[in-house]
Formats: structure tokens, sequence, C-alpha cells
């Protein structure tokens, strides 16, 4: 019998004690495509980081076509013919798509001089393989996303590879630049290259998969072919049915009479979002899900004034408003709360109260100066408000855990006193206490009048703090449904996938 | 951090409609611009001052002297800030070099013993610089300009600011005073410098990996480069240069001197910046830096000629700086 040329057994993984991992077996075949799918957290990354050197497993065995293996760093992956596509990308923009391929192990001569010819002959071999059309020569900073990808895909066949892991491959691909890419793995496939595929996209996966391979809590839950499989099961296998009682749904009363505190009318930005509308009332929590790169922060980006306004209006309390920055939208009393807290959301540096009053500096003056009184006495509400856990209000953000610091991200806009509130991701990173604790914030929010917009992957995140639930897909809002009528999050993950 | 993103979403867009071939074939002046503001300097010199005799071999020869110090720091220079770091120490340190040198030759330890301890002093602040920043992670800028200071105090305190004068014939000749047929040997020293320097940044292993530090640090350390290991040879060779240009300078004056190469940093760093290296890293080009230094030496030398006094020649120099650079700012985006 053939061995398969990867085979990972009993790999169970802990962090702080906590199980990651749970003794999971996972096999792939010589040119086989194998689609790895699972929910947020269900251990897809930490599975593929272990295979490529990032974690040991702290129990199991890898064998690679029979012979057992130890992966401790990137060159025990590479020595092994692992490779991975990351999510973010790790090119350097600066240099041409020869040199980024060759980078660090650039053929040269006796003396030293780099032989340039040699290393773009052998990049213009590997692209007409891939039979993409790029240039070897291009600055890799002047090509589109979709090029860079490609690039990457070059740089790891350039030295030999036989498992090839893709991490949501298409999320920032258009879908000409997806038909691309697949005709690639195809192609790769025929010539013997087996690839991991992780993605969220059904369609995708039921396209160019041969087997499916799903995660859930740590836990293998399925391995099947991908034509004896269908949707719905994968979609059950993904959800489970253990639902946390923590996430549960409690229906809320709000007004949708009168004008709405804000209305959005066909907005088209210049990046992702193409003619979406809607309406959002005074107490109401909308919530937005859609796949990655379906365009869903990209309307936050755009309601705020980040991404420029191609086409539609904004209207708040029916009022027709230009934003043209994120302070024409503070003005407006919107709020964004970023999916990167630690980078757009915080400065870590800072204290816990310098971060709270720095969006209300000129309102907390006296004189010329900061009325440090005043300035403390509202960090210390919010702390007391939003249950922040910090010695002091004069501790440095970044020593508090995520979930505290996500706190000070909302003490900040709150203090502001926002009528619009927009939380792109607001519990990601966030450990399970502190997410529930998030959760019943938002809904005191909305409570005490306040119109809230929350964008999360985590459907059951959304399912239980939304009172509507907008789904984008490709950048346009294909659904829209209201809470009372989600029975299941099957329906929602159905919708998701543009079904 | 928002805006950039912006920037970023409008070239994607505008490259999305080209086809990538096409692309690279496009003509961007902006790339030449160093070359493109030389000409035009020069053409307007040789106008308006050529009955001055602008145009004479011994004047075209004296602004290749005048510059020689700069082009060849700036050959390093545009190594350290390609890596997207900058070394503010160099003035300072040929003014160091520039003495112990001298007072190697006069305490009798011959042509090489002047040599190694002008070339020892800058090795050795360029081994400093680079320790505190790439051990202690200190950022480049505080460093080598707490170092600046240090190094310029050191050298007013080693002779209690008095010059010393070098005697040593060969070493003058050798470094700053002599000419070979008509030709200066600075100017040699100054070709030398630049040729290396352009096949250590576009044909070696080394260079490449230089730029690439420069243009994304993360990405070059998972792709397997010590960026520290290369940020600390860029400031040893910075060093270095600087070590070297103070002893042409000691070579050219016949002294060591506190003074030599005070504000020198400024015009290393315009020429590098002009000649189209990105003060962020990741882009960078020896040549340009060299016609950069050589620009800003045509500049002075012509200003003198129409007889405008310094002050007037320090405006004009400044704002034909910041116009070639924000002519040429493509470069700087990237």
């Amino acid at each position: 019998m053939d061995k398969p040329l990867l085979s990972m057994k009993g790999i169970s993984k802990y962090f702080n004690g906590i199980k990651v991992l749970d003794s999971v077996d996972f096999t792939l075949n010589k040119g086989e495509v194998h689609a790895l799918m699972g929910g947020n957290g269900a251990g897809k990354s930490t599975l593929m980081k272990i295979l490529t050197g990032v974690y040991q497993a702290d129990e199991g065995e890898i064998y690679i076509e029979g012979n057992k293996v130890t992966i401790k760093d990137a060159n025990d992956a590479k020595n092994n013919y692992i490779s991975m596509i990351f999510q973010e990308f790790s090119l350097i923009p600066s240099l041409t798509v020869a040199e980024n391929i060759f980078l660090a192990r650039e053929p040269k001569n006796a003396i030293g001089i780099l032989n340039d010819k040699k290393s773009i002959a052998r990049t213009r071999e590997i692209l007409k393989e891939m039979e993409i059309d790029i240039n070897p020569k291009d600055i890799v900073g002047d090509l589109g996303v979709g090029y860079w990808q490609m690039t990457e895909i070059a740089k790891a066949l350039s030295h030999e590879t036989k498992i090839l892991i893709m991490d949501e491959p298409t999320s920032s691909l258009t879908e000409k630049e997806t038909d691309v890419l697949f005709k690639i793995i195809n192609k790769l496939k025929k010539k013997g290259i087996s690839i991991i595929y992780i993605s969220h996209r059904m369609d995708e996966i039921f396209r160019i998969c041969d087997k499916i391979t799903i995660l859930r809590d740590g836990k293998k839950v399925a391995t099947e072919q991908c034509n004896q499989i269908d949707m719905e099961t994968v979609i059950q296998h993904i959800v489970g049915d253990d639902l946390d009682k923590s996430f549960e749904w409690k229906e809320r009363y709000y007004s949708t009479e009168g004008t709405p505190v804000l209305e959005v009318k066909n907005l088209t930005s210049n990046s992702k979002v193409k003619d979406i509308s809607f309406q959002l009332y005074s107490g109401e929590i909308l919530g937005i899900a859609g796949l990655m790169g379906s365009g869903r922060s990209e309307l936050a980006r755009a309601i705020f004034g980040i991404d420029p306004i191609n086409k539609g209006e904004i209207y708040i309390k029916g009022k027709k408003h230009t934003i043209k920055s994120p302070s024409d939208a503070v003005n407006a009393g919107i709020a964004l709360i970023p999916e990167d807290r630690r980078l757009q959301g915080l400065i870590l540096d800072y204290s816990v109260k310098e971060n709270t009053i720095l969006p209300i500096l000129s309102k907390l003056k006296k004189g010329i100066f900061i009325d440090h009184r005043k300035a403390n006495m509202i960090t210390e509400k919010f702390v007391k408000r939003l249950n922040i856990k910090t010695d002091h209000i004069f501790k440095t953000a970044k020593l508090l855990s995520g979930g505290n610091q996500q706190k000070i991200v909302l003490a900040k806009w709150l203090a502001n006193d926002p009528e619009i509130l927009i939380l792109d991701e607001p519990t990601i990173g966030v450990d399970i206490g502190a997410k529930t604790e998030i959760i019943d914030i938002i809904r005191e929010l909305a409570d005490s009048g306040k119109s809230i917009i929350v964008i999360s992957s985590e459907l059951q995140e959304l399912l239980a703090v939304s009172d509507r639930i907008l789904v984008i897909h490709e950048g346009r809002n294909v659904k829209e449904l209201k809470r009372k009528e989600i029975h299941s999050e099957e329906v929602l993950q159905h919708a998701i996938q543009g079904h | 951090m928002l805006s950039k993103d912006i920037k970023f979403n409008e070239q994607d867009q505008l490259q999305n409609n080209l086809s990538p071939s096409k692309r690279s074939m496009a003509f961007d002046w902006r790339n030449y611009i160093v070359y493109i503001a030389f000409i035009g300097v020069l053409i307007y010199f040789s106008v308006t001052l050529y009955d001055d005799g602008f145009l004479s071999t011994s004047n075209l020869l004296n602004i290749a002297r005048q510059t020689a110090m700069i082009s060849i720091m700036g050959v390093a220079m545009t190594f350290v800030i390609s890596t997207g770091e900058i070394d503010l120490s160099v003035g300072s340190i040929t003014a160091l070099s520039s003495l112990t040198a001298a007072l190697a030759l006069q305490a009798g330890f011959g042509l090489i013993g002047g040599l190694a301890a002008g070339l020892g002093t800058g090795l050795l602040v360029g081994l400093v610089n680079g320790f505190l920043v790439t051990k202690i992670a200190i950022p480049s800028f505080l460093v080598t300009l707490g170092m600046m200071e240090a190094v310029k105090g050191l050298a007013m305190w080693i002779t209690n600011t008095a010059p010393v004068p070098i005697v040593h014939s060969t070493f003058n000749y050798l470094f700053g005073s002599g000419d070979i047929g008509p030709i200066p040997i600075l100017l040699i020293w100054t070709v030398v410098i630049t040729v290396i320097g352009h096949i250590l940044l576009k044909k070696t292993a080394f260079g490449r990996q230089t730029l690439a530090t420069g243009g994304n640090e993360i990405a070059a350390k998972y792709t397997g480069i010590k960026t520290n290991r290369i940020k600390f040879i860029v400031f040893l060779v910075s060093g270095l240069m600087a070590g070297f240009a103070g002893l042409l300078y000691a070579g050219r004056m016949h002294s060591g001197r506190f003074t030599f190469g005070e504000g020198d940093e400024l015009s290393v760093i315009a020429a590098v910046i002009l000649g189209g290296t990105s003060l962020f890293g990741g882009v960078g080009t020896v040549i340009g830096t060299v016609f950069g230094s050589i620009m800003i030496g045509t500049i002075n030398n012509g200003l003198i000629i129409m007889g405008l006094d310094v002050s007037q020649q320090m405006i004009i120099k400044g704002l034909i700086i910041i116009l070639a650079v924000a002519f040429g700012r493509k470069t700087l985006k990237k």
C-alpha cells in the first residue's frame, strides 16, 4: 500500500494549560488538495503552525512518506519540502519579483558577484510553468495584490516543495485573480504537489478540493472526500450543536418608527463596497456578517471617512452629511472601534487615563491646561462602568490583558459620547469571560439609546448581540435578516456563503 | 497610518487596470531627477558663467576636489539609509580621525601608522554605533546624534582644540593634495570608492540583503537574512569611510583640525536623498548619491563665482535641495 505523503498523528497542543488541539490526526496524499475547515479558534492555524515549525506539538508525531520527522523551525520545514503562503505577505516591496524569489540564496559566482541573469531566467521559467504574466524585473510594490500572491507561490516553488499550505489565499483577490489561482493550483496538483487549503468559502472548497477535514474546538470531527459530502453536512460539522449559554440571544425592544439615526444609500467606496444601503435606528444593534475580504470592514472604513466614497449618500437623523475624513465622522457623532486595537485603537505606551481622554482633550480644558481632576473622574467612571481590571488609571495600557485593552478602546470612544458606534471584531483575541462582558456592554449601550453596528466573523457573537443582520457578499448587501427569523447558525452560514 | 492605507488602495486600483509588463516599461523621469537637475544646473552655470571660467578644466577639477569627501561618505551613507537607519556622526568622525592620523604621523609612526590611526578611529566609532543600534536597540538617530556630540568633543579635547600640522609629504600627496598628471588624487579616490560601493550594492548578496532589510525588515528576517548583522556592518563601513574622509581632509590641508567636516553629515544625507535613495529604506543608489554630491558642489562653486556671499549661497542651496527632492518624491514614498 502507498504510504501517505504526510501523516500527523495524535497531535495535541496546550496554551497556558488550555488544550487547543486534542489528538488530531491529519493525512495528506500526493497531489491532493485538502481543505482544512473550522470556525475561528477551531485549531486550524495552530495545526499548520506545528507543521511549519512555528510551534511544537506537546503530543503526537509527524510522518513524511512514512518517516518520522521533527520540525523545530522554518528551516526544518523547508528541508521536509513544506512551504506556506502567508496571509500577511512576506515580500520586500522595493525589490523586483526575481530578487524577492531568490532573496538570501541569490545565485553568484566565485568572487561573490550576483548572477542576476540566472535568477531572472529561473524566475521566468517558474512563472511560465505557472502561466503567470509577470515580468521578473517588475518591482513587487508596483504590482497589484493578486500578483503579490503569485510571487509568493513562485517563491515557494523556487525551492523543491511537496506540501504547500495556503491560508485564506483568495481573501484579497478579485474573482478573476481567484480563477487564475485555481488554474495554478490544478497545475501544481498535476505536478504531484499536495496542497493544504484553509478557507471559509464553501464554493471554493467544493470547486478545488479533493478532501475536507473539519476541526471544531481543537478536535477533528470529520475527514471526507469532497464528492461524498454536501455543504449542509459541512456546516453542521463546523457549527456543532453545543451552543454556549453565555452567547444566548436576548430579545430587545426598540422603535423602528420615525427617522433612522443613520441611513446609508447606495454607498460605493473606492475599495470593496458596492452599492450598499441600510438603515440604523436609535437603540438598535445591527450585525454585519460576511466572509473575510467580503467588504465588511471596508464598509466601516467608508462610513468613517477613511476610504473615499465614490457614490452614495449618508444621512444622519435625516440630514445629509458629507464625510470626507475620520474627523468629519467624529463630528457627526460616529465612533469606529477598529479591528486591530493594538495598531489602530490604542496608544499602548500611554496609561489607561491618557488613552481614555485622548478624544475629549478639547472638552477637558481649563484655560490652556488639562483639567486633570475632571479627567481622572471621567476615567474612573468608565473603569468602573466597563469593569476594566487595572490597579489604577495610570497603568500603561500594554500591561493589561486583551479584553481590558478592548474595554479601554470602548471607554475612549464612549467618553466622547457618540450617537453611532461601529465595532469591528470587538472580541477578537479576547478571552471568553471578557467576551461575554463586552457583549453585555454592547447591549447596555444600545438600551441607553445608542445605535450600534457590530462587524464580526464569529457568528455566535453576531447572533447573540444583533437585532438585525446585514449579510455582505463581494461588497454588496445580499440579505437582511431579522434576528427573530434566524433559527440557527446554519441559516446565517448559508447566507454568508452567498446561497 | 490611515492615510497611507488610502494611498495604497488608490495605487492598487490604478495599477490593476494596467498589465504588469506594460507598467515596468513606462519611463518615469522622477527616477532620474538628480541627473536632470544636475544637467540643468550645469547648463545654467555654463551659459551665465562662461566668461568667468566656470567650464575651465581647473574649475571643474576643483569641484571634484571639493566634493570628494562628501561623495565618499555618501557612498557609505547610501547603505546606512538603505537599511532604514541614519548616521549623524560622520562629520565629527572626520574631525577626530584627521587629528588621530596627524598625531600618529607627528609621533613618527609613519604612513601606515597614520593611516591605521585615522581609519581605526572611524571603525571604532562605527563599531560603537552599530553595537548600540543592533544589540541595545537604541534608534540610530539618537545613537549617532549622541556620538556626533561626543566624538566632536573628543576631537576638541585631545589637542585642546589646537590644529596638528602634517609634514609627511607622501601622506599629503596620497591623501588629498596630489595629482597624477592632470587628475587630482581625490578624484581617483572618489571613483574607486564609488565603483566599489556600486558593485557592492547592486551586484552582491550583501547589497541585495541591505535593500531587503530596509524594504521590509520582518519579511527579510523571515527569509533568513540576519538583518542586525547587516545593520552592524553598514555602521562599521560608514564609520570607516568617515575616517577615510578625515584622512583626505588632513592630507588636503596638511593638518588635523577639529573643525573639519563640520556640518558634513547634513550635506552627505542631502546628497544621498537627492540621488534617489529612500529615506525610509529599501531603495538605494550609489551612483545617484555621487551625482547628488557633485550637484551640491557645483551649485556651491557656481554661486561663489557669481559672487554671492555665504548666506545667499546657503539660502539658494537649501531651496534647490527641497525642490529636487519634492520633484523626485515618488522614490521617497516607496
